[in-house]
């Protein structure tokens, strides 16, 4: 069997590869068209343009688009040369060598050097707020221009994702290296320079980003685009509109049901749900666990078992979110199907609640909770906490929605512990380190949003996710995910309800819409108008 | 000799005003809760205690409220806004980024409100029980009760969804360059239905004021001496009733200036009108209390003096009035 395995995993993929040439030839006999100009819809405003210090979605799809980054991705997971033209994890697992090409440029015309690569990963490293991402980094080394040795001081498999689009923007050293904070720089939102396929010519903070195809890109005759218009709309019905009257050709990280439904009907627009298993987003009921009652694992399941997830993906959001059942999301390379799953079973909930000692009082009620949730995000967020208490209800549990004015509101109710459970959305980043210790692990329960505010603690999950942070090969590392993934759908911190229903909506003009595993946060240079 | 010794104390009693308002908001905006570095943290997906301490410690705010105040009432004084926590750009010149918009945006608005409804209400009170003054009552009725926003979502689905003549908003077309006669022309366009929503509320309520002046001064005896003197009705409506009329008008407008920057922070945001109202709005989201407090300061300040101007106005039109 595993003869057959091999020749699918190694032989399959090479004949493909040797094929491609023949393939490519044939689709793509004609290159694509130069020119035109992209008009993006966000609803988010960016801070600044400076990845290197500002992490989320807003300022890296500019962000991915100005800088680029040692590595880049596929959509199945597999790291692809980008100014990096090789490079080579060491056996030890300590080491990664970057082999950077040769006559590439920053946007100011200066060449692109292992200095610069150095001073990026330590900048990084410095004021990135996932500070796990390049926290064993100790040094760079720069042996030449164009080899940089980045030393770590434990094994680091999560390196080589670390060095993303997204994740890793290289900045010349030139600019950014004056001493001034990088946080505060004022090079992060006017004239920045970075290396990518497009450079800024404009940034109206809260309003809109022009970016504009730079000559001397380092990958020749791309991109194909002449400019990039990011307008900044915090009204999605007003960002729908503009596309469907061609004023916006696309939108990213839509997932509103009722305007992909609308989207979905159009037939000059393509709907896509591709290009968002790197960022991973899951949307989840987030249990207090140092507050009674939640603090018993089984009032826990028994809340667990009150929700039906295909409800809630199916009428709730419309049949375009999926159920997620576990905390590393279904898409990633280190997801088990193998986990603990509380099928809708209200008699079961109920007697998980009457042997827990929660018997029902004289008028039908057990006990009272609280529920928050995050807002601006209703379908995903405030609809499923209705839900929840309109079923919580059947079992006798009287649940208040309380809503938060807005995000600092919420986000301070969650860093001071003032709730009972909450509806949360939380991204994976990637590799597990970055994105998913960071709510188990009993080392960060911290006062701060985002963070182990479950108050979750579990050594033997401890241990797993530490060791599993260092294993170099997938297959042993998977097995301590796997544990992981079942201990804690098994003991429920938190009850996933399902994957953030992100798509790309485009103009069926435009040709390529990025759909690698970072999708919309990856260099649009190969995107084109038909 | 009175005007200036009026003018001074004014000048006073504005700047005492401006400093109390801003006391005031900066008790209102600390008490909301969550700050700005949680905000900060919010946007980047996460954020590790050292990196929030940090923040927390350049932005001052791990220092007691009133010296924070004390540290922002210097600054202000000096002339020095700060900077925008969330955007790390100096609130100056956000202000001055954004107030051309808003401007351009209100003047517009109650310009058009205060010719319009002036003229309607002079209309209506010539003949109160008319046809075309009950059509304009109801109007304005509609107008004053009617949410601007909601105003403004109709005026959306109407004109820019259903029948798209006007833009869904914005203040340029998105791919503008923001040059030339075409640049103009475009912001025009896109002026139309956020102006027209604003201007709205106010013209109903000039229009209304206006009928229930002009109907009162038109029962004086004056205007019967003048209609008597065999003067013709144009000059008796225009001249000698009007003029008495619009004092209360012009009152309302001068006071309502601070409504009308109210009404923009709707309308801004309904229209995406890159303003100083929604500038304010999104600041109170992100928390970014250097650029609410200046925007506040700002609008403040405008109010004040838009005050000081009415009355100077009362005395031009009514020379009756003296500093008393």
């Amino acid at each position: 069997m595993a003869i057959f395995r091999t020749i699918l995993r190694k032989v399959i993929p090479f004949a493909l590869v040797a094929a491609l040439p023949i393939y490519s030839s044939l689709v793509f006999a004609q290159a694509p068209k130069r020119g035109g100009t992209l008009v993006v819809g966000s609803t988010q405003a960016l801070r600044h343009l400076n990845g290197a210090v500002q992490s989320g979605l807003a300022t890296a799809v500019p962000g991915t688009q100005i800088f680029a980054s040692p590595l880049r991705f596929d959509d199945k997971w597999n790291a692809q040369p980008y100014l990096a033209e090789k490079w080579a994890l060491a056996a030890d697992g300590k080491s990664l060598t970057l082999n950077l090409r040769k006559g590439a440029v920053f946007h100011d015309g200066k060449p692109i050097t292992s200095e610069d690569v150095a001073f990026s990963i330590m900048a990084i490293k410095a004021n990135h707020p996932f500070t796990t991402m390049m926290g064993p980094v100790e040094k760079v080394e720069t042996p030449d221009p164009h080899t940089a040795i980045i030393r770590m001081s434990v094994p680091h498999p999560a390196i080589i994702l670390a060095m993303s689009p997204a994740l890793c923007p290289i900045l010349p050293k030139h600019i950014y290296g004056d001493g001034t904070d990088l946080k505060i720089h004022p090079r992060n939102s006017v004239d920045v320079v970075g290396s990518g396929p497009f450079r800024l010519t404009e940034f109206k903070a809260g309003q809109r980003v022009v970016l504009e195809r730079f000559d001397k890109y380092f990958l020749a005759g791309k991109p194909y685009l002449d400019k990039i218009i990011i307008n900044i709309n915090p009204d999605s019905s007003n960002l729908m509109l503009g596309l469907e009257r061609g004023e916006i050709q696309m939108i990213p990280y839509a997932t509103n049901s009722t305007e992909l439904k609308r989207f979905a009907s159009n037939p000059t627009l393509n709907l896509t749900n591709k290009g968002f298993e790197g960022i991973g987003a899951l949307n989840w009921l987030a249990f207090n666990t140092a507050k009674k009652p939640m603090s018993d694992v089984n009032v826990r399941k028994a809340i667990a078992m009150t929700i039906d997830k295909n409800f809630i993906s199916k009428a709730l959001h419309g049949g375009f979110s999926q159920p997620a059942d576990g905390p590393i999301v279904a898409s990633s390379p280190f997801a088990v199907p193998d986990v603990i799953r509380y099928p809708l079973d209200l008699k079961k909930s109920a007697e998980l609640l009457d042997a827990a000692g929660y018997k029902a009082g004289a008028n039908g009620e057990r006990f009272k909770l609280t529920i928050d949730y995050l807002p601006g995000q209703d379908e995903q967020q405030k609809n499923v906490a209705e839900y929840v208490r309109a079923q919580l209800k059947k079992v006798g549990v009287t649940v208040e929605v309380r809503a938060s004015a807005d995000f600092p509101a919420w986000a301070k109710r969650m860093a001071t512990r003032d709730f009972d459970m909450s509806m949360d959305a939380v991204f994976n980043w990637g590799d597990p380190i970055i994105g998913v210790h960071r709510t188990y692990l009993s080392t960060n329960i911290r006062p701060i949003v985002w963070t182990n505010t479950q108050s979750y603690t579990n050594p033997k999950v401890d241990d797993l996710l530490n060791t599993a942070g260092g294993l170099l090969d997938p297959t042993k590392r998977k097995a301590y995910y796997a544990t992981f993934q079942k201990i804690v759908t098994d003991e429920l911190p938190i009850h996933f309800i399902n994957g953030t229903p992100y798509h790309t909506v485009s103009n069926k003009k435009v040709l390529n819409v990025p759909t690698t595993i970072w999708g919309p946060v990856s260099p649009y240079d190969e995107v084109s108008f038909k | 000799m009175g005007t200036l010794r009026y003018l001074i104390s004014r000048l006073f009693q504005g700047a005492a005003l401006v400093l109390a308002v801003v006391v005031l908001n900066f008790a209102l905006v600390h008490a909301a809760p969550g700050d700005p570095v949680e905000t900060i943290a919010g946007a980047s997906g996460g954020m590790s205690e050292e990196l929030q301490a940090e923040l927390r410690s350049r932005y001052g705010l791990d220092k007691p409220l009133p010296v924070q105040l004390g540290i922002y009432l210097r600054q202000v004084v000096s002339g020095d806004l700060g900077y925008s926590y969330f955007f790390n750009l100096p609130v100056s010149d956000m202000i001055a980024d954004r107030v051309p918009a808003t401007l351009l945006l209100v003047v517009t608005s109650v310009l058009a409100a205060f010719l319009i409804g002036t003229t309607l209400g002079v209309l209506s009170a010539r003949r109160p029980n008319g046809l075309l003054s009950q059509s304009i009552n109801v109007l304005s009725l509609v107008g004053f009760a009617a949410p601007v926003f909601w105003m403004g979502l109709l005026l959306i689905i109407f004109l820019a969804s259903w029948v798209p003549i006007f833009p869904v908003s914005g203040m340029r077309g998105i791919e503008s360059t923001g040059k030339g006669w075409g640049d103009v022309l475009d912001v025009v366009h896109h002026l139309v239905l956020p102006s027209l929503t604003l201007g709205l509320v106010y013209l109903a309520q000039y229009s209304r004021l206006s009928r229930a002046a002009m109907l009162d001064v038109l029962g004086a005896d004056y205007i019967r001496t003048a209609r008597a003197k065999g003067l013709s009705e144009g000059v008796v409506l225009y001249k000698h009733a009007l003029r008495n009329a619009v004092l209360p008008v012009v009152t309302v407008l001068g006071l309502q200036f601070g409504n009308v920057m109210a009404g923009a922070i709707v309308v801004e945001t309904v229209f995406n009108w890159p303003g100083l109202g929604r500038l304010a709005f999104e600041s109170v989201l992100r928390r970014d209390y250097p650029t609410l407090l200046g925007v506040l300061f700002f609008s403040s300040l405008v109010v004040v003096v838009m005050n000081q101007v009415t009355d100077l106005c009362y005395r031009l039109i009514d020379p009756r009035i003296k500093t008393s």
